[in-house]
């Protein structure tokens, strides 16, 4: 390689590694941005978003040999026609579930930006000091003061929608334009806050799906096809494609390169330093080496932490960062797939046009103000009312024009809403190198040992039964709890397993983001998180990984790192 | 858009070397369409499953199940999606349409009036209603994915559902589908009659 040297590397290019790609080329450093899979290319290489359900061969169904292939994915929804290819390789890339783990990846350009949920809440002052308060864990070494700026700042350039509530449980933010309630959810909203007395509420969801365009960054607002996952020929949601690359492609300061496993951090024992990364390619296994002042580690959390893991062996026999104690521990994820679902009475003059990709918010109410549970921390919901389609269960109908008519018009109204419930760090939750198994390239993978405990399972209780409460008290029929039951890793909010905290003794990081043994090292994915909140996460990665770039890029010009 | 893309593609060359594989490796994966030969039927069973998916969906003032060949993807998704004892199911469940049109009518399915495979495919779905409701029953409380099979009929009801409601005149002919809403509208008046939106 004649030019292997840069001002910073940054591994993975998601949600955080997009954003620290832009911050650092924009303030003038030079980029490698290492990306493991293949390129997918902003608009052009969407090639299923124009596609109706009679375009696919299965119509969008998953086929048997799918599920063959994804022996993990098919235990949920993601795995179907239409994304096909967005889910990472189970057989090249396989792992260890010492307790069952539904690990959902996405190894190529933009990662899991693609396929995100969109939904972005700020977490409040409570989350940053409820491990202090309750003596759990470690606590946060910033608090909501740190990062509320930066969520400003993110929040403005991703293009969220939203609406200003004036909760302190969820602060509000610099929001477009609220995607609206329809009439039965607002009718909803209303009899809650009626009931409840200001103790609950039902919101708008906010969402990175944008409510007016921006035309600057070559951006449209949603259409509201709900097609996101297909990636948005309109730039509709925040994507590393549709935001943060060409921010970053912009400058003129990013190089990219697609397929680049990175396998180590090389590290300076003697600077106490990293001096960059060894990378395999991984379609032609050859190997190199780049280098560079700083490095960000963005290569989601569990394998942002591998890579911890792997590298710095000689020093640490269980890696960088493994001087804590705590690399790899206090996995966390937001324990679901519970709640409840109801019939609405009426409306029947009324109907919705265009396909939401959003729905409403119950912001968290438990364990908040007065509220005293007999478990910690809390939950909000998410959900949305709709009338029923072609597929409601017309039993009676039997056959002929009088169920082909039936069915050809919208049924009854429904709401439903499932609870998202903070899950504690603890230090037996946890992943780990197991050196017996490979991948296709002939490197450790990882093994999970994760399960949620007295907390969670107390909360549970609540997350199904205030859900029926809530709907009842607002007048829906036929009220039904229900719990799919929820396995760790559903959430696909994987989260710790390198916290950020205040003694290089009980974390991995520290309030900057930065590797206490090898502090030009920044990892700024969810693995940093030193608890989870209840809130969909990615824009707190957002924050966090804007905050530690202009940190860093100080620090370069101070020459410090 | 606002990306360059020569550009990218300038910096990633230049980086790396490497020159980007085929296309496709880079998009989405993209299947293509099945062909009638790729299932495990042949074409008189797909006239045949057309023959019954007309029965359950009719050409009313719209387009019905045949129009729309739901008996081709019927096929298809039987043969690709189905696990081996939905297959059985299934086969199971038109073999016994055949049998009914023997035994009550003495006569092919494909030779009675349309009155008689009325009369015959409601009382094979009433058949299955009473068999499904029985079913659940006695599986309650029991996993989804341990739960016992529905009717076989009840597999073809919802097959030729699916397939028609997901075809695109079943989406846009007998419901209404807008690709691009542009918009949300959350009150939107409603009279009876009005079709429903396809998805």
């Amino acid at each position: 390689m004649k030019n292997n040297h840069y001002d910073a590397i940054v591994v993975g290019s998601g949600i955080s590694g997009g954003w620290a790609a832009k911050e650092l080329t924009e303030k003038g450093l030079k980029v490698l941005m290492l990306e493991r899979g293949r390129n997918i290319e902003h608009v052009k290489d969407y090639t299923n978003a124009h596609k109706e359900a009679w375009d696919y061969p299965h119509r969008g169904e998953r086929t048997q040999e799918m599920i063959e292939n994804y022996p993990v994915l098919k235990r949920d929804y993601p795995l179907n026609e239409p994304t096909l290819g967005m889910w990472t390789n189970e057989k090249d890339s396989p792992y260890v579930e010492e307790k069952r783990f539904d690990w959902f990846r996405g190894y190529h350009m933009g990662g899991r930006s693609l396929t995100w949920g969109r939904q972005s809440y700020r977490l409040n002052k409570e989350d940053f000091q409820a491990n202090a308060k309750e003596g759990i864990a470690v606590d946060w070494p910033i608090r909501y003061e740190d990062v509320s700026p930066w969520y400003d700042y993110v929040e403005r350039f991703a293009g969220i929608s939203g609406s200003k509530d004036g909760l302190d449980v969820l602060p509000d933010g610099e929001y477009q334009t609220p995607m609206p309630l329809n009439c039965v959810e607002k009718d909803v909203a209303a009899r809650i806050q009626k009931t409840f007395k200001g103790q609950r509420h039902l919101i708008p969801g906010r969402t990175s799906n944008m409510t007016e365009p921006k035309p600057k960054e070559g951006r449209t607002n949603c259409q509201y096809r709900n097609k996101c996952w297909l990636g948005c020929p309109f730039g509709g949601y925040f994507s590393t494609q549709s935001s943060t690359l060409p921010a970053a492609v912009k400058t003129g300061n990013l190089t990219v390169r697609p397929y680049s496993i990175v396998t180590e951090i090389l590290y300076d024992k003697d600077k106490k330093r990293a001096k960059g990364v060894a990378v395999i390619d991984a379609e032609t296994n050859e190997t190199y080496e780049f280098t560079s002042k700083i490095l960000f580690v963005n290569a989601s959390s569990f394998n942002s932490t591998w890579l911890l893991m792997n590298s710095a062996t000689d020093i640490w026999q269980g890696g960088l960062g493994s001087s804590s104690g705590e690399l790899g521990h206090n996995v966390m994820d937001h324990h679901f797939r519970i709640g409840a679902h109801a019939m609405v009475e009426g409306y029947e003059d009324k109907y919705h046009y265009g396909r939401r990709p959003s729905g409403f918010y119950v912001p968290r109410f438990r364990n908040w103000g007065d509220d005293k549970r007999d478990y910690v921390r809390g939950f909000g919901y998410q959900g949305s009312a709709s009338r029923q389609g072609w597929g409601r269960d017309v039993a009676e109908m039997g056959i002929g024009a009088d169920l082909k008519n039936a069915i050809s018009e919208p049924g009854s109204w429904q709401i439903g809403m499932t609870a998202f419930g903070e899950m504690l760090p603890d230090h037996s939750n946890r992943i780990f190198l197991d050196k017996t198994k490979r991948d296709k390239w002939g490197l450790p993978v990882l093994a999970m040992d994760v399960e949620i405990k007295d907390n969670e399972k107390r909360m549970r209780k609540d997350m199904m039964q205030d859900a029926i409460d809530i709907f009842e008290a607002a007048g829906m029929k036929n009220v039904q709890g229900y719990d799919a039951d929820y396995f760790p890793g559903q959430g696909i909010h994987e989260m710790g397993t390198a916290r950020m905290g205040r003694d290089p003794k009980t974390s991995v990081l520290n309030g900057n983001n930065q590797v206490w043994d090898a502090l030009n090292v920044f990892v700024t994915d969810g693995a940093c998180m030193t608890s989870a909140s209840c809130v969909n996460p990615s824009l707190t990665y957002m924050a966090l990984t804007a905050r530690a770039a202009d940190f860093a890029v100080e620090e370069l010009k101070k020459g410090n790192l | 858009m606002s990306m360059n893309r020569r550009e990218l593609l300038k910096m990633i060359a230049a980086a790396t070397g490497t020159a980007f594989v085929s296309a496709n490796a880079m998009a989405y994966v993209t299947l293509p369409m099945k062909t009638v030969q790729e299932t495990a039927f042949s074409k008189d069973d797909i006239a045949f499953f057309n023959e019954v998916g007309e029965v359950i969906i009719p050409r009313t003032d719209t387009p019905g199940a045949k129009d729309v060949n739901v008996g081709f993807m019927m096929a298809v998704i039987v043969t690709d999606c189905y696990t081996a004892p939905q297959q059985a199911a299934f086969k199971d469940g038109i073999a016994k349409i055949k049998a009914l049109a023997k035994s009550t009518y003495g006569k092919d399915f494909l030779l009675l009036s349309n009155d008689e495979r009325t009369s015959l495919l409601a009382s094979l779905n009433d058949e299955a209603d009473v068999f499904n409701t029985k079913a659940k029953l006695a599986s309650k409380g029991v996993k989804d994915a341990e739960k016992p099979l529905p009717h076989g009929f009840t597999l073809i009801k919802q097959l030729t559902l699916f397939t028609f409601f997901t075809s695109k005149e079943g989406a846009t002919k007998v419901l209404r589908y807008v690709a691009i809403p542009g918009r949300y509208d959350g009150e939107l008046p409603y009279k009876k009659g009005d079709r429903a939106w396809a998805t």
